[in-house]
């Protein structure tokens, strides 16, 4: 019996460009109050476009109906949960987005005078502080603008200490439980990738490890917990082994929702990492981006760390660009700062006992997940879960039914998917993370609606192969959309 | 369905000889596990193969499979109605879903690659 | 804690369900010597009125309020229509996942499908993608898009483009085995130096970088550039980092590739960020392209449904063969931009351009431009010493134009100025006549429009 949600009236809304029609208008400009310039005597005439052909030209009316009803066609959290593995898509406070938009912050100019923009540099330097000390590392930079960015910028520091040292090396190790960013940054980094292999009981194999590192191996990229939800519990021989014979351990900070508090890889041998803001520090994904992923480093890689960095310089911040041994920018500026002031606002908001017992909440809401479902689903591993946990289709694939069509099924329950088919080395695997911002009726809405799935995949399993049947479309023609791209409108 | 004119390799892929000149496809097995396919990367006429290596790659919506040289050779012929037509490689593996053809440089590496029994027993295997 | 919705009874009950009796023992599996045995060293949780109060107090230490700020340089004070945070505040749109299920997204992915069109309409490109994480990024990705398209492995930029974009471009360029060699620009008309780009151009160019406006604010004569880049087999990347000029500007029809920063429109200057970047191209080079596409298709009903697609060029499926690492998108960042487009529309964007064109022109009238080329909402002034100028228009809480000695040492004696149609007639005026002084001329009345060579 579905509870979470009833059918109800959608608006239909055309395109912009359908709805376009000229003349109409949604702005109005003040007048000037300087002289008109003539653009074609100004630019050169061959440097004036005619027009923007094309372009729509919608009432103000239109444009906030037309974006409203498109807005409801989508989920997201403020409707209910995410169990999305590995995205903690938990709570984006609101006081957040008052924060941000603050006029002195949001206005400011990344070259405006330093002496003007102190209160920008305490921001910085004040996350910057946070998250040293939650991860247990030495030095933090601000500047990656998402997750695989810092993965990236992280990449490319080790290289730099390891050419310091003499030898840059060729090979980075990738467990073949990783999220696809970190083989394709690897590689974008200028290293050659090789996989490892996890065991059975889905943690690294130090064996193979052992073998693995040889002299050409630059370092290992690990997520801990990794994508299975299992802590890696022989990280510290991990670190052990990568550093005796001069490589580095990265780590993936994607997972950090499950040791906040509990655990700081600074303290289990990681030597750089990265932290994704949108996930562990709830600045909101807003259907894609924008994100943060800060780099925590010890203090080895520091002086490689991007320009500029924050100092203090008597009882002001400055911005030092004088780093001879610096990799350089990663990307113009300083860093997403509006969504550093969300993050920070979050720590804040929490405190030291608070981000504690978010951890503690997401990793009880986890293991209470996956106490219930596993009478219903397969579990390919039987380590102990953190705050994910990773369930195969195996038993339901003898009714013809795969995890896709689970999930799918899913949302006429009135939820979003969990992460369908990753991590790669479960087969149909089912990847639920629930996150502390998940209240005990909704997940027990959602165990309910798993249950309830479980069931009619035994009775009449062709009702969850078409799913969904309830929302505004049915399953889309993705075949056709990458055959014949269509990625854009045309007249 | 696996034909016993061809011969086939461990990834997947059939040859048909005739005389020097061979023609190139991937089996109703691999299409069958990529799903519909939605775009064939090949590789320019002129172009000399190692056996073994990758010349070209073969899309469905969610996977992306490299397609391997059977044998060694230079590429004499590329079927560019996959540009338009990539399903043909689901609907006729074996006949218009050929990829390419190969003028063979090395024969004797025929003898390397699986009997379509030996081939039908290893993707039964597989399983 | 008021974002966690769990009563300590329902906690309880959860752990009993879970066969625990106390929360600690969810970590007992953990080894003893990774568990941190103190609590973090981070003050307790405050309030949200403290919360609200503390980044007050940090903005309060800034000077964006009341001030008028003549800075551009890649990041443009543009007024922002209201509708832009009503729609983005939405918690539909604000608090949604990346479109990856269809059925329940199709609010941004529909939304998304109009910002790669209006992309292509305004840089007159074929295809644009879903935004990369800003301009300076979207760059290097061009050129490593460049490079898989040709074969090629040189990179040649003119060092007109914006100076942090192509320190970004060699921090990438260092790794992936890409040299980059730059060409200049005329002293006097502040353009591309298209001779020493002859020069300098060779079989192993992938592509030619040009920006325009660029850096100095001068239009350049990017067609010229891309004839002398394809007649040498290179592409010709078009970087831009003032979005309002597409709005009367030609785009270039030579460009093969539009690499470029929406952040003039609608979207705050955040002291840095998080922008908005774009990359546009040919349908040639789709394949090529980076990022997160959404396309047109149908569900089983045949209605008109979208959807991403292109897929298996990213990273989730190719891995280490994709075409980048790029996850995520700017969706929200995006969708501002798109809200501003939707406002300002086909007359709005042109009349936006040319309030802004006049603005700028009437207080370079004012000013003694360093360069005789074209320019649009922003141009370098000779003024003798930049930061002297600042600290006088500091005094009248006025924030002045950028000193170039930083990024150009031939030009340390200048600044670039931008003006918008924020910008007020009585500021610029103000601006003029501390020009005018540090001339050593008496204070100059308001000048008619400058005569600027086409």
């Amino acid at each position: 019996m579905i509870e979470k949600v009833r059918p109800h009236l959608s608006q239909n809304e055309a395109l912009l460009f359908e709805r376009s029609s000229p003349g109409k208008k949604a702005y109005q400009l003040p007048e000037l109050d300087v002289p008109p310039v003539d653009p074609a005597a100004a630019l050169g005439a061959a440097n004036v476009r005619s027009e923007i052909a094309g372009f729509p030209e919608v009432s103000e009316v239109e444009a906030i109906r037309h974006f409203t009803r498109l807005s409801t066609w989508n989920y997201a959290i403020d409707y209910g949960m995410y169990p999305l593995g590995s995205c903690t898509m938990k709570y984006n406070p609101r006081v957040n987005e008052l924060v941000a938009r603050t006029e002195g912050l949001a206005w400011a100019h990344p070259y405006q005078p330093e002496a003007l923009s102190q209160g920008c540099m305490e921001v910085m330097a004040r996350l910057e502080a946070a998250l040293a000390e939650i991860t247990g590392m030495d030095a933090v930079t601000l500047q990656p603008a998402a997750g695989a960015h810092g993965e990236l910028t992280g990449i490319l520091l080790m290289r730099a200490l390891l050419e310091k040292r003499g030898n840059p090396r060729k090979k980075i190790l990738i467990p073949d439980s990783a999220h696809g960013t970190n083989p394709a940054t690897a590689a974008i980094a200028g290293y050659e990738v090789e996989n490892i292999k996890s065991t059975a009981t889905g943690v690294l194999d130090l064996a193979a490890l052992e073998q693995l590192v040889t002299a050409d191996v630059a370092g290992l990229m690990v997520t801990n917990p990794n994508t299975l939800g299992v802590f890696e519990n022989n990280i510290i021989q991990v670190a052990e082994i990568l550093h005796r014979k001069g490589a580095l351990l990265y780590m993936d900070g994607a997972n950090m929702n499950a040791l906040v508090g509990i655990a700081r890889p600074g303290d289990f041998g990681v030597d750089v990492m990265h932290l994704n803001l949108h996930k562990t520090f709830s600045t909101p994904h807003g259907g894609g981006g924008p994100g943060a992923g800060p780099v925590a480093v010890k203090k080895d890689l520091e002086p490689f760390l991007p320009t500029p960095r924050l100092r203090r310089a008597g009882k002001k911040w400055a911005w030092d660009y004088k780093r001879k041994h610096s990799i350089g920018r990663v990307r113009a500026f300083y860093g997403n700062f509006g969504v550093l002031v969300r993050a920070l606002a979050y720590i804040l908001a929490h405190g030291g006992p608070g981000l504690r017992n978010a951890t503690v909440d997401a990793v009880l809401n986890a293991v209470y997940v996956r106490k219930a479902l596993e009478p219903h689903y397969d579990l390919p591993y039987s380590s102990p879960n953190m705050h994910e946990v990773v369930f195969s289709d195996d038993r339901q694939a003898s009714r013809g039914v795969r995890t896709g069509d689970i999930a799918k099924r899913l949302i006429d329950y009135g939820f979003h998917p969990y992460t369908v088919s990753f991590p790669l080395i479960v087969r149909g695997a089912l990847m639920i993370e629930p996150t502390e911002t998940e209240g005990k009726q909704e997940l027990d809405a959602f165990i309910d609606a798993m249950r309830s799935i479980a069931a009619e995949i035994e009775s009449d399993p062709q009702l969850v192969k078409t799913a969904p049947h309830s929302t505004r479309t049915t399953r889309v023609d993705e075949v056709g959309a990458a055959r014949k791209p269509i990625l854009r409108w045309k007249p | 369905m696996v034909p016993e004119n061809l011969r086939y390799t461990k990834d997947h892929e059939w040859i048909r000889v005739d005389g020097e000149v061979a023609t190139v496809g991937i089996t109703d097995h691999a299409q069958e596990e990529l799903g519909d396919i939605v775009y064939v990367e090949l590789p320019k006429a002129g172009a000399r193969l190692e056996q073994a290596s990758s010349f070209g790659s073969v899309e469905s919506v969610k996977a992306v499979s490299d397609i391997y040289a059977p044998v060694s050779g230079e590429v004499t012929g590329v079927n560019t109605a996959l540009a338009d037509a990539p399903e043909k490689v689901n609907d006729d593996p074996y006949g218009e879903g050929w990829l390419i053809q190969l003028k063979l440089s090395s024969p004797a590496q025929l003898e390397s690659l699986m009997t379509p029994a030996q081939y039908t027993e290893y993707i039964g295997s597989e399983k | 804690m008021r974002y966690l919705p769990k009563s300590d009874s329902e906690r309880r009950q959860m752990l009993e369900a879970c066969g625990l009796s106390s929360a600690e023992e969810l970590f007992a599996h953990l080894p003893e010597p990774v568990r941190l045995d103190r609590p973090l060293d981070l003050a307790p949780g405050i309030s949200e009125y403290e919360i609200v109060q503390y980044f007050r107090d940090c903005a309060a230490r800034n000077a964006a309020d009341g001030y008028q700020s003549f800075l551009g340089a890649g990041v443009y004070s543009h007024y922002r229509p209201v509708l832009v945070d009503t729609v983005v505040s939405r918690g539909e749109f604000l608090t949604s996942y990346t479109p990856y299920q269809a059925e329940i997204s199709q609010g941004t992915l529909t939304t998304i499908f109009e910002f790669q069109t209006m992309i292509c309409q305004l840089t007159g490109m074929d295809v644009a993608n879903a935004s990369m994480y800003d301009g300076s990024t979207a760059v290097p990705e061009a050129a490593m898009m460049a490079v898989r398209a040709t074969g090629r492995d040189g990179i040649l930029t003119a060092r007109s483009v914006h100076p942090e974009y192509r320190e970004v471009l060699r921090t990438y360029a260092r790794n992936q085995g890409m040299p980059v060699d730059e060409f200049g620009y005329v002293s006097e008309t502040g353009a591309l130096d298209l001779e020493d780009l002859e020069s300098k151009i060779g079989p192993q160019t992938a592509a030619v970088i040009v920006q325009s406006p660029n850096f100095f604010g001068i239009v350049e004569q990017a067609n010229a550039a891309a004839e002398i880049a394809h007649r040498a087999g290179a592409l010709l990347i078009m970087v831009f980092t003032e979005a309002v000029s597409l709005g009367l500007l030609e785009p270039p029809a030579g460009a093969d590739i539009v690499a470029g920063e929406l952040q003039s429109f609608a979207i705050s200057p955040s002291y840095g960020g998080p922008y908005a970047g774009v990359i546009a191209t040919r349908d040639k080079f789709i394949r090529q392209m980076p990022g997160r596409l959404v396309g047109q298709t149908v569900d089983s009903r045949g209605n008109r449904a979208f959807c991403l697609t292109l897929s298996t060029r990213e990273q989730h499926i190719r891995r280490e063969k994709a075409t980048s690492n790029i996850c995520t998108n700017q969706a929200l960042i995006a969708l501002m931009a798109t809200v501003f487009m939707t406002v300002y529309g086909k007359e709005g964007l042109r009349e936006l351009a040319a309030q802004n064109l006049a603005k700028a022109h009437y207080l370079a009238g004012q000013a003694a431009p360093r360069f005789t080329g074209p320019f649009f909402n922003e141009f370098v002034a000779r003024v003798g010493s930049p930061e002297e100028v600042n600290k006088r228009l500091l005094k009248q809480k006025i924030i002045g134009g950028l000193p170039l000695g930083r990024f150009y040492p031939e030009l340390s004696d200048c600044m670039l100025l931008c003006a918008t149609e924020m910008s007020s007639r009585t500021a610029m005026d103000a601006v003029g006549r501390e020009l005018a002084a540090s001339r050593g001329h008496a204070a100059a009345p308001a000048a008619a429009p400058s005569e600027v060579l086409a």
